[in-house]
């Protein structure tokens, strides 16, 4: 799926971006930083409710291409700035993160195999 | 190579600068990028316990022809049951932390998962050493 797909689907906003063309091959939505880093995939959005700069900096850490914000938070301006910095695209949208995840499911965005391989 | 690094222990928010600038360089000298990101993951968990844990440190990073060798020193409260602290789920982490999205019980677990050797040192009310090696 392409990112800006993602964008549509979420009805979300760019907050840093250098392309929308970008190509996202599994998400996942969490709050909890230790489990996206047990979390190995490429090509990743990290959707969370969290607005610090370790959310950047783990997507950084897990090269994790988009974070998108759920239930229209925004980050402070530094994190904003730590993202562009890092090539980080970041979307925020009105969705809480159960719905957002579900939506991007429903359209075919999987996660990370199945129950039995976590 | 060695790089070193000084830990905040004050700065949450600068947390993972060491890690960070490190991956740079691990990209730069073209290493596959599998091991980048096992030294990236470890190197952060263990970035992160420094300074929520030890209270900030020092941090030496060497790239040598067979391995990737990152050891950590604190001097903080020590870690009193090891076995304990090894156990996913198992935190001493503050509720502060906690809200920051650490502080869940997997930093040591997932620096042992990652790295290819995990040594700790620790002795209680003087310090931690943790030293993490990657195989090239």
């Amino acid at each position: 799926m392409k990112l800006s797909e993602v964008k549509a689907i979420l009805n979300a906003e760019f907050l840093a971006a250098e392309t929308d063309d970008l190509n996202i091959n599994t998400a996942c939505g969490c709050d909890l930083m230790s489990d996206v880093l047990a979390f190995v995939k490429d090509q990743s959005l990290l959707l969370t409710g969290l607005i610090n700069a370790q959310v950047i900096r783990t997507a950084e850490m897990m090269d994790i291409v988009a974070v998108c914000f759920v239930r229209g938070k925004r980050p402070p301006e530094d994190v904003i700035e730590l993202a562009k910095k890092s090539g980080i695209a970041v979307l925020t949208t009105e969705y809480p993160l159960y719905t957002a995840c579900g939506k991007l499911y429903e359209k075919g965005l999987g996660g990370r195999g199945s129950a039995q391989t976590l | 190579m060695l790089k070193h690094y000084e830990i905040s222990g004050t700065d949450f928010s600068a947390a993972g600068e060491a890690s960070s600038n490190f991956k740079l360089i691990l990209k730069q000298l073209g290493l596959p990028a599998d091991i980048v990101r096992k030294v990236a993951i470890s190197m952060y968990e263990a970035e992160i316990n420094t300074v929520i844990h030890g209270g900030g440190g020092t941090c030496d990073a060497e790239i040598s022809d067979k391995s990737i060798v990152i050891s950590f020193n604190d001097n903080g409260p020590g870690i009193k049951d090891i076995d304990l602290a090894m156990k996913e789920g198992y935190s001493t982490a503050t509720d502060t932390v906690r809200e920051l999205g650490f502080g869940a019980g997997m930093g040591l677990p997932n620096m042992k998962k990652y790295a290819d050797d995990l040594q700790i040192k620790t002795t209680p009310g003087k310090g931690t050493t943790v030293v993490l090696t990657i195989n090239l």
